[in-house]
């Protein structure tokens, strides 16, 4: 049947069951509470001085006593330098464990090694923000009988506490740990930052391991995970590539595109009334969504006014921004650059937050629902401003949905900021293969080839005509956008379905099916 | 027209295309190889582009290769005029 | 004024998204010696098929005197760009020349002689020399404008960031096209990574009368756009100083001061210009 948002999502689906229908972004928030229970965190025991090191991550898996059909979870703050996550699920291969469901907070192409175990069926079911690389591709031809379940980072949390996700083994790579398992990953050879997705595996996983490159005398500090919540502790010679997960600071992209982007984007910004003393802003790594940042930097000197906090994945131009005092704070559940890492450490306003505190839906108030603007990208939007960051134009799984829909429902003011076209193909189209985040949470649109404005924002529009803006309807923008592309030839698809996408509430919000060959 | 020589246009980068032409021997048709980053999406309008251009110059007999990276129409039009002009030896203005 | 290589087509096709007031399509410098075909046939299906919005089009063609210069314009003349430059333009007998060439073009495909216009180049001493008759020549040179780095090369002087081996060069053409009451446009910042230098260039290049200035990069277009802007104080001013005006004049008084000083006509004209400048119509206020 065809959802609110017009996607068609069978009303069951085989391997997940009864399909829990996306309502509205907000409806089923609005209660005040979750109707499904939480399952209670497992209650462990360890008797005085009791040893949790352990020789190799081999010793330390075989001690958690796996067994087929676990749930077992990594982070991917190591970015694609990781080497754990390939390095466990061989370990797990190796020991016969069959029917593994991988619960990684996001899959990227360092990951590609374990496309061989999904075909062996070592893994039968995947949940994660995102999937890139050879992964994504397999999946999308039907490598799994299961449809693979993509969350979003506060979606997430709230499957882990129903239970929907339930962790027998987590798997925490961090920069520096002790021999309790006190850790960080703000320092050590390897640094990369904030923890915060690992937050919620470390309390809910019956089983925890910590792996470092970089043993420290007891105790840690700073405490990121702490020793109360870990079972075994492994010292290894590296957790991974040094260069891919150390990586120097995200430096502004010199792409004229991006910039014409961003610097409209500023401007809307400016103009839309919440470019005021005291604002929350979060944008993300990448080339037009971070060079805002550089545009509001000026413009915030400028005019003198000075922002409340930054949220999110945090990259150390926005460190910056902290330390010139354009902003009060920092929240971080994941840094984008390495470079972050000693501010972490060093500046008591820039805190390191958990994915729970960043995103939940289901708590008394995450961060994003204080959030004022959010700049994000998108890999395809539809003329109802619905976003897809997950699949790309030939209907594979290639992105991730990641604090996506979260940031964007949070949010006061979304703006989604992308090319009307990247090579010859269309961003801006009529039909887009999957929505991950749905059009009522998304404000506003800048393109190089114009800016449009979700129609249930009508005071916005007003606002940036009047201050000379370029705005214009959406349709319009698709249209011309064809003229110049020409007419893609749709993708076809089997019936099958090979992946579900998972609003933060636990509704679904649309599938992906399989791509005809 | 008649395919008189090798030649080429056009280039690697992004939202370009390399076109390819050879002579072949007479009566031997066309022989057609596509290959472009958005196959998918636009390899039929591609061919749909490459046999309007053939017949417009009346060419019966060819081998053409274009190798796309996401070339606009505007832009295919122009390198496979190009390559059809030099490898006819038609070409003027230029070194 | 943007510049964009003849042959690159994914500059080209977004020629018109950077907010430039004209972009100027290169067949010359910036294509080499064996893709003049190949670029000149690019520009022909651009120019027919993309649109640069309210972006002025320039198609600047190679020298008569190269064995491209008239293919370039069989090709393009017949699309009517909004301009045709023409490189090291040094007298006015190659104008003559070129124009002769243009007008018999656009008889055999029945266009008018009035619609495009050409801008004169000047990148030679004798160029600088002959500037006030150029400029004066014919009505289709709407501008004058400057090669810095040919001109450089043209005098044997070596290339600096301030560029005064040339400072004379510029406001010589800035005086002829002045007196002709056409646009002189001002050479390139070559250093696109030098933001500051880019911006004492502009400020400098506004300073002598230039009324704009070419770039290689779309980054350095909001750069020169923020020197030519008025500020808001500027804009304020020349407001008053028209709204005073109008007022006045509809009760038949010609001259009035504002704040004890003045306003003359050279004063309501540069009001007017910078109300021009600041997109203000000046009929609404």
């Amino acid at each position: 049947m065809k959802n609110i948002i017009g996607r068609e999502v069978p009303e069951y689906i085989e391997g997940i069951g009864k399909t829990d229908m996306f309502i509205g972004a907000w409806e089923k928030l609005k209660k005040g509470w979750m109707d499904e229970p939480t399952i209670p965190p497992p209650n462990k025991a360890k008797t005085p001085h009791l040893s949790k090191i352990c020789e190799t991550l081999e010793e330390a898996i075989k001690k958690t006593s796996p067994k087929d059909g676990m749930t077992v979870s990594f982070h991917h703050h190591l970015r694609n330098g990781d080497n754990i996550l390939v390095r466990s699920i061989e370990i797990l291969a190796n020991m016969g464990i069959k029917n593994i469901t991988l619960a990684s907070s996001s899959l990227n192409e360092v990951h590609n090694p374990i496309l061989k175990y999904l075909k062996d069926g070592t893994i039968t079911k995947i949940w994660s923000s995102g999937i890139r690389g050879d992964i994504g591709k397999a999946v999308s031809e039907g490598v799994l009988d299961i449809p693979v379940i993509i969350h979003s980072h506060g979606g997430r949390v709230r499957a882990i506490h129903t239970g929907k996700i339930n962790l027998d083994l987590a798997i925490v790579a961090a920069s520096a740990a002790d021999e309790e398992g006190n850790a960080t990953g703000s320092h050590g050879k390897s640094a990369f930052g904030s923890l915060g997705y690992a937050s919620i595996d470390m309390r809910y996983a019956k089983q925890v391991i910590v792996i470092t490159d970089t043993m420290v005398e007891y105790p840690c500090i700073p405490i990121s995970i702490t020793q109360n919540f870990v079972d075994y502790v492994v010292k290894v010679d590296s957790i991974g590539d040094a260069s891919k997960i150390a990586t120097g600071s995200t430096r502004i992209t010199k792409s004229p595109m991006d910039l014409r982007i961003a610097k409209i984007a500023a401007d809307v910004i400016e103009h839309s009334g919440l470019f005021v003393p005291g604002f929350s802003f979060q944008v993300g790594a990448g080339g037009a969504s971070l060079a805002v940042a550089k545009f509001i930097r000026e413009k915030m000197i400028k005019s003198k006014i000075k922002g409340s906090f930054i949220l999110g994945g945090v990259t150390s131009y926005v460190v910056d921004m902290l330390n010139e005092g354009l902003f009060n704070a920092i929240f971080d559940v994941q840094s984008f650059d390495a470079a972050v890492s000693s501010s972490l450490m060093e500046n008591s306003n820039h805190i390191e937050i958990p994915a729970a505190l960043y995103a939940n839906p289901y708590n008394c108030g995450c961060m994003t629902n204080k959030l004022d603007i959010v700049v994000l990208g998108a890999l395809e939007i539809d003329l109802d401003f619905n976003v897809n960051v997950i699949t790309g134009s030939d209907g594979t799984i290639r992105g991730a949905s990641g604090g996506h829909s979260d940031t964007a429902s949070g949010a006061n003011l979304t703006i989604v900021v992308c090319p009307s076209f990247r090579g010859r193909l269309p961003i801006v189209k009529k039909y887009i293969h999957t929505v991950v985040t749905p059009g009522e949470t998304v404000d506003v649109l800048v393109t190089e080839r114009g800016i449009c404005v979700n129609p249930i924002k009508p005071e916005l529009e007003e606002n940036l005509k009047k201050a000379g803006l370029n705005v214009r309807k959406i349709q319009d923008l698709q249209e011309e956008v064809e003229a110049i592309v020409g007419k893609v030839k749709e993708v076809e698809y089997t019936d099958k379905i090979v992946g579900i996408v998972e609003y933060r509430d636990g509704t679904i919000i649309d599938v992906i099916r399989q791509v005809k060959k | 027209m008649k395919i008189i020589k090798k030649a080429q246009s056009g280039s690697f980068e992004s939202s370009d295309i390399i076109v390819l032409i050879e002579p072949v021997v007479e009566k031997s048709g066309r022989n057609i190889e596509i290959d472009s980053s958005v196959m998918l999406e636009f390899g039929d309008a591609i061919a749909k582009l490459i046999l309007d251009k053939l017949d417009e110059y009346n060419i019966t007999d060819i081998h053409l290769i274009v190798k796309d990276k996401g070339a606009l129409e505007p832009t295919i039009n122009a390198r496979l005029e190009t390559a059809i002009m030099r490898a006819c030896d038609l070409q003027k203005g230029t070194l | 004024m943007l510049y964009i290589p003849g042959n690159n087509p994914a500059m080209l096709q977004q020629g018109g998204i950077y907010g430039a007031d004209s972009i100027l399509l290169d067949l010359e410098d910036a294509v080499a010696l064996n893709q003049k075909d190949a670029a000149r046939i690019l520009v022909r299906n651009v120019l027919k098929s993309i649109n640069f919005y309210n972006t002025e089009v320039c198609v600047r063609i190679n020298h008569l005197d190269t064995p491209f210069g008239l293919e370039d314009l069989e090709e393009i003349a017949p699309l009517q760009p909004d301009a045709i430059r023409y490189p090291k333009t040094e007298t006015v007998e190659e104008l003559a020349k070129l124009i002769q060439i243009i007008e018999a073009i656009e008889d055999k495909h029945n266009l008018p002689h009035d619609k495009m216009t050409i801008h004169a180049m000047i990148e030679t001493a004798l160029g600088v020399q002959n500037v006030f008759e150029i400029a004066k020549f014919s009505k289709r040179v709407d501008a004058i404008t400057i090669g810095g780095q040919d001109l450089t090369a043209d005098m044997n002087i070596k290339s600096t960031k301030e560029g005064s081996g040339i400072d004379l060069a510029r406001k010589m053409i800035v005086m002829a096209a002045k007196a002709n009451k056409i646009d002189a446009i001002d050479t390139v910042f070559v250093d696109i990574n030098d933001e500051d230098g880019l911006r004492i260039d502009t400020e400098y290049a506004k300073q002598i009368g230039f009324s704009g200035k070419a770039v290689i990069n779309p980054r350095q277009i909001d750069i020169i756009h923020d020197v030519y802007m008025p500020t808001e104080e500027e804009i304020r001013k020349a407001y008053r100083i028209v709204l005073e005006f109008k007022k006045n004049k509809k009760e038949g008084i010609g001259a009035f001061a504002i704040d004890g000083k003045m306003i003359d006509a050279p004063i309501m004209t540069r009001a007017t210009q910078v109300l021009e400048l600041a997109n203000i119509d000046f009929n609404s206020i």
